[in-house]
């Protein structure tokens, strides 16, 4: 086996949880909620890849039924995966609406600077 | 040539996403994640999901661009300089990544026809589907008629996101109308 094949049986995993990853660290490490959102996006199109990858069969067709084709990928990660992108834009549209009236509300959308103001808000009272 | 073809995508999507992490101009960004998304949708049409790259390349690449444009318009679009040092969560991000990687080495190699998931309930799915729904294509034969309820509660889900953002914008409206 080349070192070609070796990579290519897992490369799908590793760029998921790069990706995966790299959602995680958007998202604790940034402080600006927009930002951290479309972290959070990047991180759930990862585990649309993680559902999509082990269903594809090499030399195979999408799975629509026709004469002439014998091999088809999995259909049922692909019906998972539809569900998860229409709830993941439902709830990055609240997120982003939440982002919208938190700026609002304090005149920003970083939470390095409104975590003081709450902070002296709560003392106050 | 399909398995090449498709780590060239999976490379460029991973150098997006350097992008999306290292600038800081959020117009910048909203746009490199539309790039992402249809790339992402690219890959899904490499692994035979079509249907999931229509829906990917609308819904990721253009409602959710737009979602993130308009909030953009109500908000800032310059991310500030960080406070803390990023060393603990890039660590912690690392970390998790290098567990994960070690637990791929288990994993059946990719494209495979005799790995459990495609031979058990996947496979059953394509035998009896022509027989029981007569829709040639299987994922909408699945998504409407045998996991139907699944969608009805996805629909309420959405639903539910579209009263709540209806909600928290109003009261921005009037709020902002009061202080005039």
């Amino acid at each position: 086996m080349t070192l070609f094949d070796e990579i290519a049986r897992h490369y799908n995993y590793w760029v998921t949880i790069l990706l995966m990853v790299a959602g995680l660290y958007i998202v604790v490490a940034k402080s600006n909620m927009i930002k951290r959102l479309l972290g959070l996006s990047v991180f759930q199109t990862s585990v649309y890849l993680l559902y999509l990858s082990p269903g594809k069969i090499l030399g195979g067709t999408p799975p629509i039924l026709a004469p002439g084709y014998a091999v088809y990928s999995n259909p049922l990660p692909h019906v998972l995966i539809l569900t998860a992108i229409v709830v993941g834009v439902a709830t990055l549209a609240l997120g982003l609406a939440l982002a919208v009236r938190i700026n609002e509300a304090f005149g920003s959308i970083e939470e390095d600077e409104i975590v003081p103001v709450i902070d002296r808000e709560d003392h106050s009272a | 040539m399909e398995q090449l073809i498709n780590m060239v995508l999976l490379t460029l999507l991973a150098a997006i996403t350097f992008g999306i992490i290292r600038v800081r101009n959020l117009f910048a960004v909203v746009v490199l994640t539309s790039a992402y998304s249809f790339l992402m949708a690219s890959v899904m049409i490499v692994l035979d999901a079509v249907d999931v790259a229509m829906t990917e390349a609308s819904v990721g690449a253009g409602i959710s661009t737009v979602l993130a444009l308009g909030a953009l318009y109500l908000t800032k679009t310059e991310e500030a300089e960080p406070r803390y040092s990023p060393l603990l969560p890039a660590l912690v991000a690392v970390g998790t990544g290098a567990v994960l990687v070690f637990g791929t080495l288990d994993l059946p190699p990719f494209g495979r026809a005799d790995t459990p998931l495609n031979t058990d309930v996947g496979a059953d799915y394509l035998a009896r589907n022509m027989a029981e729904t007569d829709i040639p294509n299987v994922v909408t034969a699945v998504l409407a008629s045998y996991r139907g309820f699944d969608t009805l509660g996805e629909t309420t889900v959405v639903f539910t996101a579209g009263i709540g953002v209806l909600m928290l914008l109003k009261r921005w409206r009037k709020a902002a109308r009061r202080e005039d």
